[in-house]
């Protein structure tokens, strides 16, 4: 009956094609949120203990698996054989040293777990960056209290610093996930939660979010981008000045900009004052039409906008701003800006023409 | 008495035919009942494929449209709750239904409407759950519901209504039922089944039962308080009023953990009798298998903060999550180690049944080692909320509990059909679904670690996830042809399938001294035990080199029926009447349910129809008039 394409093989092949496919992710880079590839000790150090139990768990399948294909191979019931086996009912001391012998492959994994949880809970001493993530409905909002810089979707950090991270949530529980550099904390309101990660590369590392949060769950995404040191200092410098004026054509796209609405939830000129985000949580429980929307002052120094969805190019915005429920299901803006809502103020070719404009303007 | 009875209205007289239609909506036989649940928990089985079926289709490839993510998350919300409430434990229950009373050597269970009441309630919730179906509107918040996206406020539909109140629902049943079976487990046992005795699948539902009488009503808090956020405006998990949302979070993992248990203890139970009978030899160490599946049971309860190692509970919570949560590996570990020794020595019978009790074990070591690697928070940081849960929990519930039950069907079905499943569509029906299964969640393992979360509708091209994916989509149709070759097996073979004796495995429990089907008395005269394995005691004498040996008569009972082919009346057997009431009681507290979310006459009627019901109950004797 089981003969040599016995389940043992298949399992076996089935449990080393993992290990085929991690080297392929070393080798290849289009794994962008591969947990395999830490760019970080955050992530290094957790995929160190993975990989201590990976292999305390293969030593375990094997001898735990081969144990039960031998069995069955050799304690199979042959055809003329109809004599009844010795009913042995247990062996009281053999069961004792199969109930020690887990325990001591569990006290092996269970070290470097307790080491591993304070090592990724302490911050290290030290200078560090900090910065404050608020997650959004679906968006992901950073603040830089220090630099008094605020941006979405992208969040940049130095190279080789520690970044000090406090996450915080004014809608639902969301979590901040970045699988080369760390793992997940979630974001709940009324509960911050303090993390640290560090880059030691200079990259773009993918992020996502992690806890189910609503319709447009999948398309909560970020970037965490790894600047050297002077060119995080440039762009902390470029984002901490006052675009200059809209001029020419985009002037017009700053008219549309102002007429249609778009100011009651999105920031421009400058980060939002004390409470500006709150109060425009607080307007939405109350059921007015706004949320809090991410500040576009510097709307075209960022590679990407929609949270992480889509490549800042011309073209992309005027997919988005014609119709941004065709490209992100559910989000807020589709079910509130009154150009969506009421059809006497939807935008017009122009319009879009001119907000693409003005948006692309504000380096 | 009789005046009272009498003064009920005459179209409810007590039902006399036992056979018809009519039988089986007032039948209080456990054996009926246990089929009810069989087949209902088969149909919901069947839905909730067809939920992850499109699913998988969806996810086989990048980008896909398919299904809107609204329809994804109800999808994905629903497949969860329909496999979970709808179709593992309810044939976990079909299980204690049919063999529970045979194995212990009782006639019915305690309370035998009580048992009636129990399906039916079940059935209509598990109804009001599928409801939203029919206004557009299912859950879609996950099974796990985390506040506050369940506030009015961030999921307006009406969805989370028919979650909290389908629930509700389904709660009663399973408490009703969980009573009834601790009671007919600890009074109802035949004379001589002490507990040491009693088969281990007896035990393994005795310890099920006992948790789900003390996790539901833990749940039950939960959903009360979300249903009353939604209903009357109360700030139970309102945040914007000064609510923690993780209130939910504890409540639902305090109940959540244990139902993992609830849903995989039945079906170790199973295997544990399948593989002493196919291999002819006792269980090897019974003392250490139940009293590991007894510990299981208690430790389930120190456990639940692991599924919350993310939110931020800090250093010593994880440390101390992480560390009970290891040592439930131990008794698990116990058991699996008994199994291989019960099969060590002996002479296995590779019928389909172990066929499926040996995939359980060999799906449920992969779940179980993917599980300690999620036990260690800072690893479990990079796994949660990823595929590789995914993959896990399949490899645990599907891998597990459902191979664990479908070894049961194969075991049990001659008992109660008089005929056997064919073997050679049993075995192609093994193998679709063990190929299958490791061909559906395996790659899942790996798709998590390369950073794909779970509950996303669509994923972008570029993420290195193509592949797998596919390769998942295509093992998750094999499953769904696996599960066609079952149904194909048991249509035909309850018309034409070969005829089974009353001990076609050479059974070591009671179940087998008696005819299949089972007369609706069960056992003419109550036996005695004198030991574990009751039956085989009674086939084999041991002798002290531990070599059985047949008795001569080769049974206590030549024709192996125990009831010597006479009627119950001859035998003066007492048996519970049928009885209106459990399905007039039920359909009285689901209207009520119902009547919560349309109008406040529909509740008013529900509870004058469950009161009329309880009353008519309370009067009608137990045993009906001759």
């Amino acid at each position: 009956m089981m003969d040599r394409r016995s389940p043992g093989h298949l399992r076996l092949a089935a449990f080393t094609l993992p290990l085929i496919a991690l080297l392929a992710a070393a080798c290849f880079p289009e794994h962008p949120q591969s947990t395999f590839d830490a760019q970080g000790p955050v992530a290094q150090k957790q995929l160190d203990l993975f990989m201590i139990i990976f292999w305390a768990a293969v030593f375990v399948f094997v001898v735990v698996q081969g144990a039960l294909l031998y069995t069955v191979l050799r304690f199979r019931r042959r055809q003329q054989q109809d004599s009844l086996p010795p009913q042995w009912h247990g062996n009281p001391r053999l069961e004792v040293a199969w109930t020690i012998a887990p325990a001591i492959v569990l006290a092996v994994i269970a070290v470097p777990t307790i080491t591993t949880i304070w090592d990724t809970a302490t911050v290290p001493p030290g200078e560090s960056l900090e910065v404050n993530v608020t997650a959004h409905q679906w968006w992901w909002e950073f603040q830089y209290p220090g630099l008094g810089v605020v941006t979405a979707n992208e969040l940049h950090v130095p190279v080789g610093r520690t970044v000090k991270v406090s996450l915080e949530s004014r809608d639902v529980i969301h979590s901040f996930w970045v699988p080369k550099l760390t793992g997940k904390t979630d974001l709940i309101p009324r509960n911050t939660n303090v993390i640290w990660f560090r880059a030691d590369q200079a990259g773009t590392y993918y992020g996502q979010c992690a806890e189910f949060c609503g319709i447009a769950h999948a398309q909560m995404r970020f970037r965490v981008i790894a600047d050297a040191p002077e060119a995080f200092d440039a762009w902390v410098a470029l984002q901490g000045e006052r675009p200059p004026a809209p001029a020419g054509p985009a002037a017009q796209g700053f008219r549309v900009f102002v007429q249609k609405g778009c100011t009651v939830c999105h920031t421009f000129g400058g980060s939002e004052g004390e409470g500006v985000q709150q109060g425009r949580m607080d307007g939405f429980l109350k059921g007015q039409a706004q949320y809090p929307a991410p500040n576009l002052s510097h709307f075209a120094s960022r590679e990407t906008f929609a949270a992480g969805l889509l490549t800042r190019t011309d073209e992309n915005l005027r997919r988005w701003l014609l119709d941004p429920r065709a490209v992100k299901p559910g989000n807020r803006m589709a079910q509130l800006a009154e150009a969506y809502t009421n059809a006497e103020k939807a935008l017009s070719e122009d319009d879009i023409s001119a907000l693409v404009t003005y948006l692309q303007s504000l380096k | 008495m009789a005046t009272v009875t009498g003064a009920l209205p005459r179209v409810l007289r007590r039902p006399t035919s036992y056979t018809g239609w009519w039988s089986w909506v007032t039948t209080v036989d456990h054996k009926r009942i246990g089929v009810l649940y069989g087949f209902t928990a088969f149909a919901f089985l069947l839905v909730g494929g067809i939920e992850a079926l499109t699913i998988r289709t969806q996810l086989a490839g990048s980008e896909s449209a398919l299904v809107s993510p609204e329809l994804y998350n109800q999808l994905f919300t629903m497949h969860a709750l329909t496999m979970i409430f709808l179709a593992v434990m309810p044939l976990s229950a079909a299980f204690f239904n049919l063999i529970i009373p045979l194995q212990i050597g009782a006639r019915d269970v305690a309370f035998p409407r009580l048992n009636a009441l129990s399906y039916w309630i079940f059935l209509f919730g598990g109804l009001l759950l599928n409801a939203g179906w029919l206004v557009g509107n299912s859950p879609d918040a996950g099974w796990f519901a985390y506040a506050n996206l369940t506030s009015k406020t961030f999921s307006p539909e009406r969805g989370l209504d028919f979650y909290a109140l389908g629930l509700l629902v389904l709660g009663t049943s399973s408490m009703a039922a969980a009573f009834n079976f601790v009671v007919t487990i600890l009074n109802m046992r035949a004379p001589g089944m002490t507990l040491m005795r009693m088969p281990v699948f007896t035990w393994m539902t005795l310890v099920t039962s006992f948790l789900l009488i003390t996790a539901f009503p833990v749940i039950t808090v939960g959903l009360i308080e979300l249903a009353f956020d939604r209903l009357f405006g109360t700030n139970f998990f309102v945040t914007a009023k000064g609510a923690n949302p993780l209130l939910w979070q504890h409540l639902f993992w305090v109940f959540g953990h244990p139902e993992v248990y609830i849903l995989i203890l039945p079906a170790m139970g199973i295997v544990s009798e399948v593989l002493p009978t196919f291999a002819r030899k006792p269980l090897f160490g019974y003392p250490f298998v139940v009293l590991s599946g007894v510990s299981i049971g208690f430790m389930g309860w120190a456990v639940w903060s692991h599924h919350m190692f993310t939110v931020g509970l800090g250093p010593v919570a994880n440390a101390t999550f992480a560390l009970t949560t290891m040592v439930i590996a131990v008794p698990t570990g116990v058991k699996i180690f008994n199994w291989i020794a019960t099969l060590w020595g002996g002479s296995l019978s590779l019928k389909t049944p172990l066929l499926f009790a040996l995939g359980f074990i060999v799906l449920f070591i992969i779940g179980g080692l993917s599980g300690v690697s999620h036990s260690s928070p800072p690893a479990d940081s990079q796994q949660q909320d990823t595929y590789y849960i995914v993959a896990h929990l399949h490899y645990v519930l599907f891998g597990g509990s459902i191979f664990g039950l479908f070894a049961g069907i194969y075991y049990w079905f001659p008992k109660f059909s008089g005929r056997l499943l064919h073997e050679g569509l049993g075995k192609l029906n093994f193998w679709l679904m063990f190929i299958g299964m490791n061909l559906t969640f395996g790659p899942m393992h790996w798709l998590g670690l390369d950073g794909m979360p779970r509950r996303i509708y669509s994923y972008p091209a570029g993420m290195g996830w193509d592949f797998w994916n596919l390769m998942s989509t295509a093992g998750s149709y094999m499953l769904g042809i696996g599960f066609l070759a079952f149904a194909w097996n048991f249509v035909s073979s309850l018309r034409k399938g070969e005829k089974a004796t009353s001990d076609p495995w050479d059974g070591r429990t009671l179940e087998w001294s008696i005819a299949s089907p089972p007369p609706i008395y069960n056992f003419a005269t109550i036996p005695t035990v004198h030991g574990r394995d009751a039956f085989w005691a009674q086939k084999y004498l041991e002798t002290p080199g531990h070599q059985p040996r047949g008795v001569p008569s080769g049974g206590a009972d030549g024709d192996g029926d125990g009831a010597h082919g006479q009627g119950a009346g001859h035998l003066g057997v007492h048996m519970p009447g049928l009885s209106y009431f459990p399905i007039i009681v039920a359909l009285g507290l689901a209207l009520a349910a119902v009547g919560l979310l349309t109008h406040v006459a529909v509740i008013a009627l529900g509870v004058l129809i469950m009161l009329f019901g309880i009353y008519g109950w309370t009067f009608e004797p137990a045993e009906p008039d001759e």
